[in-house]
């Protein structure tokens, strides 16, 4: 072997590095997708009016909070608030309720349990739209109209299929036989669950609760149809900026995007562990 | 410490039925064994023990109390499962303390047994550490820890060595059994494994399609098998079994197979001289056949068969050998310094007192 020439061969460099080129290239796409409007809407929202209305200026040098405060006085402030209202009732409601039905897929064996599943699924096919009015007059009729508590249950609505589905996935990441040996070794089913079961499935749990936040943080049509005047950030914007100047829309983008962005950042590992356990 | 009883348990899952009337009656301090093929219904008849399952027809019993309704944790008992199930987010004394913090036992207590059972299993110094730093054999360690800490009544283990490697799972049966001698548990212990239970067992539970098909000891289990089941499933290499006919001849009676022919001595004739003309089995384990002339002395009745060398398994303490006696094979069990060679002819002697004979209708052993 020593003594024999080694051959590299030319092509298998040129294709290794032709891969490569091209996987870059692929890569660097895929983010300018995705963080070109991220820039965009951040600069823009700073941007000082003068340089933002000069089409020689592409990028603005001088900036300004002048329009994020005008939007946080006019009330972006209170519907931020709001928002996070809405979006902890409607973790709490659809985790109350999603939570012990992911249990139960997870764990027992029962008749109809696939259909059921399905069915889950299938709620979330009804268009918004079509029930949007006659929940509006049954709101009316329960006092729920323009209140936080009926935006965050129309959120729990739909939160509530993605929340069973990824808890029963997780719970099912969870090996029976810890639960199991918390039982033999004293637990009842419930103790076993809140002893053993919930610590070992609270980053996945986390995760899935991090992206119902976001959920309904990001829901505007529900939300603007069901309030009024407690409106949610989306609403509150969505109300607003139709007939502001440019910058004002992007200010109203900006203060959207800031808080989902920073939660990401934070839930950035747990959302993969949820995929990954999500994935086994 | 108690002794254990099943009675007629029955367990369905949907239309399939995994236990088909289960009796058995474990003693105080006993071991227990059950063993079987997978499927066959011991995993589910331990955890029917331990109250993971309810039955579907049929009682437990633990001394004189029907526990067949109370949920695990007022069993008093002690489960080391499979996977060890070990809890990945406490550290192992904490694990190991866990069932004694559930029944509230003072902490100066807790820290006594913990260590006490630590010590015995030789883990103290893993007691700071969390599971995913243990390898697999400190991890079934911690489990055991964590089994006998709280004194159970009995003790149930799931098949706890099949996920160790080789060696320490040789050493950690022995570990095991002399534990339980210690610390005088009733035992039930569920296994695939024939030596782990041939072993470890007082007593071996042969199971298959959940039904028990011999309960003894397992020189009993060995030596005198219930029937054809239970003989193949116990030996390696396995029994042979050769179709025979009862046949009667002037000077008495003997075994006819189409390459061999038996005759019987008369305490073996007059077992089997009702079933003259009929087909039966004839079995005879490896080991209880011998190259011509290698038979012990203390074995003084033998048959000759003659036959070719087919194959040969040297596997350094034993010489396994397939010998094509014409119409079929017969595994023979020599020394492993004996040798011969593929090809060869070859006369084998049968030790006679060794041989079981088996109905071949019901697979019932005859003798």
């Amino acid at each position: 072997m020593s003594n024999e020439k080694i051959l590299t061969s030319r092509g298998d460099i040129i294709r290794y590095y032709t891969y490569r080129i091209i996987l870059a290239g692929l890569v660097i796409i895929a983010v300018v997708w995705i963080a070109l409007p991220f820039i965009m809407t951040i600069l823009y929202a700073l941007a000082d009016p003068a340089q933002y209305y000069d089409p020689h200026v592409i990028i603005p040098t001088s900036y300004t909070l002048k329009h994020v405060n005008q939007l946080l006085i006019l009330g972006a402030y209170q519907a931020t608030i709001n928002s996070v209202i809405v979006a902890l009732i409607t973790i709490g409601f659809s985790f109350l309720i999603g939570l012990p039905a992911g249990y139960a897929f997870a764990r027992y064996r029962f008749r109809g349990k696939d259909s059921l599943k399905l069915f889950i699924v299938a709620l979330r096919m009804f268009p918004m739209m079509v029930i949007a009015v006659p929940l509006l007059v049954l709101y009316f009729k329960l006092g729920l109209a323009d209140t936080l508590v009926g935006i965050g249950l129309a959120h729990t609505s739909m939160a509530l299929p993605f929340v069973i589905l990824i808890t029963s996935s997780i719970i099912a990441g969870v090996r029976v036989d810890y639960e199991e040996a918390a039982m033999v070794f004293g637990l009842s089913r419930i103790g076993a669950f809140f002893r053993v079961t919930l610590p070992l499935a609270l980053p996945g749990l986390t995760a899935a609760a991090i992206f119902t936040f976001i959920m309904s943080w990001n829901e505007v049509f529900i939300a603007a149809v069901l309030s009024f005047q407690n409106r949610t950030l989306p609403a509150f914007i969505l109300n607003l900026i139709a007939g502001s100047t440019d910058f004002i829309k992007f200010a109203g983008a900006f203060i959207m995007v800031i808080p989902a962005l920073i939660f990401v950042f934070i839930a950035g590992k747990y959302l993969v562990r949820m995929w990954g356990i999500t994935l086994k | 410490m108690v002794d254990v009883h099943l009675r007629g348990i029955v367990k369905k899952f949907g239309h399939t039925i995994a236990l088909r009337g289960i009796d058995l009656d474990v003693e105080d301090g006993e071991f227990v064994v059950l063993l079987g093929p997978s499927g066959c219904g011991k995993t589910t008849t331990l955890r029917i023990i331990a109250g993971l399952e309810k039955p579907t027809k049929g009682k437990v019993i633990f001394g004189n109390r029907d526990v067949t309704y109370l949920p695990p944790r007022e069993r008093n008992i002690s489960m080391v499962f499979q996977s060890y199930a070990v809890w990945p987010h406490m550290k192992v004394y904490d694990n190991i303390a866990f069932p004694l913090k559930i029944k509230k036992v003072p902490k100066e207590e807790i820290d006594r047994k913990v260590k006490w059972a630590a010590e015995l299993l030789q883990i103290s110094d893993l007691l700071d550490r969390y599971p995913h730093q243990l390898s697999g054999g400190q991890r079934q360690r911690v489990a055991v820890a964590r089994a006998i800490v709280v004194e159970p009544q009995v003790l149930l283990m799931d098949e706890p060595l099949s996920n160790l490697d080789a060696l320490l799972r040789v050493k950690m049966r022995s570990e095991l059994k002399k534990l339980q001698r210690r610390i005088k548990v009733t035992t039930i212990y569920v296994t695939h494994d024939q030596v782990e239970a041939m072993t470890m067992g007082d007593r071996i539970a042969v199971m298959k399609d959940g039904k028990i098909m011999q309960i003894g000891t397992p020189t009993e289990i060995y030596h005198k098998p219930a029937n054809m089941f239970v003989a193949g499933f116990i030996g390696s290499p396995q029994m042979n079994f050769i179709d025979v006919t009862v046949s009667e001849e002037a000077d008495g009676l003997s075994l006819v197979s189409e390459d061999f022919k038996i005759k019987l001595p008369p305490d073996i004739a007059e077992l089997v001289k009702q079933y003259t003309g009929k087909t039966l089995v004839m079995g005879i384990r490896p080991e209880h056949i011998y190259p011509e002339g290698f038979a012990p002395s203390n074995v003084k009745r033998t048959v000759k068969i003659s036959g070719v060398v087919d194959f040969v398994e040297a596997l350094g303490s034993d010489t396994i050998i397939h010998l094509n006696t014409g119409s079929r094979i017969i595994v023979v069990k020599a020394s492993g310094t004996y040798h011969t060679n593929i090809g060869e002819k070859l006369n084998v002697e049968l030790g006679l007192d060794k041989i079981h004979i088996f109905r071949k209708d019901t697979e019932e052993a005859i003798l």
